[in-house]
């Protein structure tokens, strides 16, 4: 790996760190269910991108099948929060 | 080298549009322009990532993978992002106060979850099940 690779994943880890913590700070945050919804996917699509930067820094490729059951993961459990907003009864939140 | 070089442009072009899309749900005033902000900000860098994976291991059974995120990520995220939206509609989340246009406002009967194409069709239609 060049230096000038390695250098650069150091920067997008922490790019990502920062903007994981603003995702998580609406987690927290988000007046109703549905925003926090909406983070944990950006959160579930980050971590997708997390997963791409250390299978170069290791440079083990399989951790690039790790990246696509969680890509498919987050979406599946995307949906079912969806469901469970429009069909469930009642909630707290707002 | 130079793949290398060209890696570290699309991982950095990857999360920096991870960091506008983590922004915008930080600052962003209501669900829909949140989502707005996250679903196509977060798939273009993932994918950008992707791609920056692909070009560092030159190799057909990870590139394959790579699509395979890519592909995924670019088909599954507007359908998530439909139902959450549709979903935040329904059950009553509030817009931003600056909101010009709503045009299911009055459309949308909460209790039968059935849209009406204007207001006035659906006070005639209610007035046809009173009648009956």
């Amino acid at each position: 790996m060049s230096p000038i690779l390695d250098y650069t994943l150091w920067v997008c880890f922490a790019v990502l760190s920062v903007a994981l913590f603003f995702a998580l700070w609406r987690l927290f945050k988000g007046p109703t269910l549905p925003d926090r919804v909406v983070a944990l996917e950006l959160i579930a699509s980050m971590t997708v991108g997390i997963i791409g930067l250390y299978a170069i820094r290791t440079g083990r490729d399989a951790f690039i099948d790790v990246a696509m059951v969680l890509a498919i993961t987050a979406f599946l459990s995307a949906i079912g929060f969806a469901r469970y907003l429009e069909k469930g009864s009642h909630r707290d939140d707002h | 080298m130079i793949t290398d070089i060209l890696a570290a442009l699309f991982v950095l072009a990857g999360s920096f549009f991870m960091l506008v899309a983590s922004l915008g749900v930080f600052r962003m005033p209501d669900l829909l322009t949140r989502m707005h902000a996250t679903t196509k900000s977060g798939v273009l860098g993932a994918g950008l990532i992707m791609c920056g994976v692909m070009l560092f291991f030159i190799d057909s059974s990870v590139t394959l993978k790579a699509l395979a995120v890519m592909a995924f990520t670019t088909l599954t995220s507007p359908i998530a992002a439909h139902a959450i939206g549709r979903a935040g509609y329904f059950i009553g989340v509030p817009l931003w106060h600056k909101t010009i246009k709503d045009e299911l406002h009055g459309r949308y009967d909460e209790e039968t979850h059935v849209l009406h194409s204007s207001a006035a069709q659906k006070e005639a239609q209610e007035e046809n099940s009173s009648q009956n």
